[in-house]
């Protein structure tokens, strides 16, 4: 397990390093000038020399396979380079957004396995009764409804009904829970909803399959309970691939909370990355790729892991 | 205190309106002397975030908002947009020599920085000297402005001298520019790039932190030098998007927000606060104007822009846009209501400005008939910016098809906008003037050359129009400048290389406990927050 766990971990240096370099030229080939958004998109009376100057300031005048040089070197030793819209560090800009888009994602996560894993399996231990119907119809309701519209609903509620919004600001859990929990349980919901609606549909299906299995029927035939042949032998045969949606969609949720950060009015890493891209801050836009690379090598590499633990048949190396 | 001016607002909306009128009547009625309340935390809303913290680099109201309380000017503008005026802010007293070529300045005497030093001459030198001359790795936007300055004298700690090369109209705008932070000339010599570093100012408010994409915030500084100001204990400026301030001022996370809302914000905002809110609506020294690429035919014909600007109905437009977005007032070159703009008398007889529509909309397609292109195709480019942006330019292709001209939309992302404007890849393009103060060298600048001026997108070779920016720009004789300004607004709108659409109306709406704050007509000035002060 260890060897595999080095492994994998090696591997992600190669990956990311592919990331990095098709990063850098893909974003570069689109067109539009971060200089000149800074600088004149207010109708300022800025003048060309002054443009020019600040290009020279952020290096964006020395030829691209200079900058590339420069930029690997730079990631060779841990240095993500300097956002060229504000001048701060990257690891910087994305170190204060990255612990709120971390833990929506956790609470959205956390939500939705609370609610996804017993939901999905009592849609499918009572398929086609009231109680699967209920719940399906839940479950589409989740897919159906964007977590961005549902957060608006969110907001417009609270306003209506206690003409009271969170305070922004994000506050540390450790700091002050209460503050912390008030302003993130309602994106953690609007984006949970729908998360557990996936989760709650692979739950059942995935169920339903493993309930058709013989080692079911033969646990049944051999007079076990029904609840102990759900809960010892179907629901870890059936968690695999529910552990895999998890993980894609925690990772995806860490980039992509983009309009759930909006309406929350949450600084975190999506809104990051689309300020970063309508700006043309490459070097933003470089880091922000690359952390939501990793954190994907990364989650895959932890739900490998938890297959093992799930299935000891499968063995790792 | 603040004034305002009853408001015939009509919206579809009647409890809505009726909370309008109340709100804006209140205004008018003659304002009880309020004795200023000292103390509590101003929470507002900025809905952009600021590249930088260096005042002499930047150009965003998104700095302006959080920043400018730190920091102290020269000068300032006071007053609201009826009655705004130049008035010494750093400078006790100034003066400007008769011929124009110099400028004395006396300042305060107490005046000390954050952190305890003295502001003296030298700290304005030094400052003044960063903006004409940055040192290597310091950007200064406004350079060009400061470049008739020729050299700034400091006969002792508290006079300052500028001896200027020629005469420059604007100057006493630029001593009052927002932007023209004095910054402590011992940091700057240690660093020159101390100012984007770190936030040391001699302003009403002192630094605390400022947390990216979140929350600036700035406390009292209890050595301010004017007695009893600031009346606030500090402000909290929450970054923000633009579209929820609505319900974030209506929720009580913050009391205002200071760049201006759209109509059917305040409509929302003033139904959801009800009698807690204060409407201050007025004009903004912001404007859309369509440009047209006369390097490209048939865009080089006057007789094609003129009728493309005569299609549009501004006066009916204005009663009608206002409704819905924030495009109000039918002007020139220059706000309405600013004293050297055109009287409406001479701007009803020229191309657009016409009032009856019907009989402007015959002549343009006449023009354009004898220009031979009477079945015209166009390419408008718009940038994806919502307000006024957008329905500006569906306004403008709603006015074309009119008189049968056909025109593509092509929104593009701010960069990809800037991108096309300076690679001349439009036949149209929805521009805007957008500037701290009214000053003909500041908003005639987008009608030049592109010789003259790197604001120019028309690319014509008009160089009469350059000739009269120049003549204006060195004449300090108001009545005379005046009348070379009208000239130059006349001959640009004959010539529509580019064209003013609608000047925009700044709606902004505040918690009705916050006072003492003034509409200046842009979004840039005024907002040192010395004045400011909550009623709770």
């Amino acid at each position: 397990m260890l060897g595999f766990i080095i492994r994998r971990l090696l591997l992600v240096i190669p990956t990311l390093l592919g990331v990095a370099v098709a990063v850098f030229f893909l974003i570069r080939v689109m067109p539009g000038d971060v200089v000149v958004v800074k600088l004149r998109a207010d109708g300022a009376q800025v003048t060309e020399e002054t443009i020019q100057a600040e290009r020279k300031r952020l290096g964006l005048d020395k030829p691209m396979i200079v900058q590339f040089k420069d930029y690997m070197v730079g990631l060779v030793t841990g240095d993500l380079g300097k956002s060229l819209w504000t001048g701060e560090s990257v690891a910087k800009e994305i170190a204060v957004r990255f612990p709120v888009s971390l833990q929506v994602s956790i609470m959205a996560s956390l939500i939705a396995v609370f609610i996804a894993v017993p939901l999905g399996t009592l849609s499918a231990v009572y398929r086609d009764t009231w109680i699967d119907n209920v719940i399906r119809v839940m479950a589409v309701s989740g897919l159906a409804i964007p977590g961005f519209w549902l957060g608006m609903l969110i907001i417009l509620g609270l306003l209506a009904f206690f003409n009271w919004l969170p305070k922004i600001g994000y506050v540390s859990i450790f700091e002050d829970p209460v503050t912390n929990l008030s302003a993130l349980i309602w994106p953690a919901l609007s984006v949970g909803f729908r998360y557990a609606a996936v989760v709650t549909r692979m739950m059942r299906s995935a169920l339903l399959e493993v309930m058709r299995e013989d080692y079911i029927r033969t646990a049944r035939a051999k007079g076990v309970y029904q609840s102990l042949v759900i809960r010892r032998h179907a629901i870890r045969n059936a968690l695999l691939p529910v552990v895999t949606v998890i993980g894609l969609e925690f990772a995806f949720l860490i980039g992509g909370l983009v309009v759930t950060e909006q309406v929350f009015n949450l600084n975190g890493i999506g809104k990051l990355f689309v300020d970063a891209s309508t700006r043309g801050d490459f070097t933003l836009i470089q880091g922000l790729v690359l952390l939501i690379a990793a954190i994907f090598v990364l989650v895959n590499l932890i739900v490998d892991v938890l297959y093992a633990f799930l299935d000891p048949r499968i063995r790792l190396n | 205190m603040t004034r305002g001016v009853c408001f015939l607002v009509s919206t579809r909306n009647n409890r809505t309106a009726l909370a309008l009128m109340a709100a804006t009547c209140l205004l008018t009625a003659p304002a009880i002397a309020q004795e200023p309340k000292k103390g509590g935390t101003l929470n507002f809303a900025v809905v952009a975030e600021p590249p930088g913290i260096d005042c002499h680099g930047v150009t965003t109201f998104a700095f302006a908002h959080p920043g400018r309380p730190h920091y102290s000017t020269l000068l300032k503008f006071a007053g609201d947009h009826s009655n705004l005026k130049i008035t010494g802010d750093l400078a006790e007293s100034f003066e400007q020599a008769k011929d124009g070529l110099t400028y004395t300045f006396k300042l305060h005497k107490n005046v000390t920085f954050h952190d305890g030093a003295p502001m003296t001459s030298a700290d304005v030198k030094a400052s003044y000297d960063r903006i004409i001359n940055p040192p290597a790795g310091v950007i200064s936007v406004r350079k060009a402005l400061h470049e008739d300055i020729r050299e700034i004298e400091t006969p002792d700690d508290y006079t300052v001298v500028f001896k200027m090369k020629a005469v420059n109209a604007s100057m006493l705008t630029h001593f009052a520019s927002p932007w023209n932070c004095i910054y402590r000339a011992a940091k700057l010599k240690e660093d020159p790039q101390f100012p984007s570093k770190t936030v040391l100012g001699t302003g009403a408010f002192q630094f605390v932190e400022y947390k990216k994409g979140e929350v600036w915030i700035g406390k009292r500084y209890d050595g301010y030098f004017r007695p009893g100001r600031p009346y606030l204990d500090g402000f909290r400026a929450l970054f923000v998007k633009s579209n929820a301030v609505a319900t974030g001022i209506i929720g009580g996370q913050f009391d205002a927000e200071f760049r201006g809302r759209t109509p059917k914000e305040r409509d929302q905002i003033m139904e959801g606060l009800k009698d807690k809110a204060t409407l201050i609506q007025g004009p903004w020294i912001s404007s859309l104007l369509f440009t047209f690429n006369n390097s490209r035919k048939p865009f080089d014909d006057v007789r094609v822009r003129q009728a493309l600007s005569m299609a549009v109905d501004r006066w009916g437009g204005a009663q009608n846009m206002s409704k819905i977005t924030m495009l109000k007032y039918v002007g020139g070159l220059t706000r309405p209501g600013y004293e050297y703009n055109l009287p409406e008398d001479e701007l009803v007889k020229l191309p657009g400005y016409g009032r009856d529509i019907e009989k402007s909309r015959d002549e343009a397609k006449r023009l354009l008939k004898e220009a031979g292109v009477s079945n015209l195709k166009i390419k408008l480019v718009n940038r994806n910016v919502g307000e006024p942006y957008i329905p500006g330019g569906i306004f403008l292709i709603d006015q074309w098809r009119r008189i049968g001209v056909e025109t593509e939309h092509s929104v593009l992302e701010t960069k990809l906008f800037f991108d096309a404007m300076s690679a001349g890849n439009f036949d149209v393009l929805m521009e805007f003037i957008s500037d701290f103060a009214d000053d003909p060298s500041a908003q005639f600048d987008k009608f030049l050359t592109a010789e003259k001026s790197s604001q120019a997108a028309s690319r014509h070779q008009d160089k009469r129009l350059d000739e009269l920016f120049d003549k204006q720009a060195r004449t300090i004789d108001v009545v005379e400048r005046k009348k070379l300004t009208q000239q130059f607004e006349k001959l640009a709108i004959t010539q529509s290389y580019s064209a003013s659409l609608l000047w925009w109306e700044r709606i902004i709406v505040l918690n009705k406990k916050v006072k003492g704050w003034e509409n200046q007509a842009n979004h840039f000035t005024g907002q040192d927050l010395t004045d400011v002060w909550l009623d709770e």
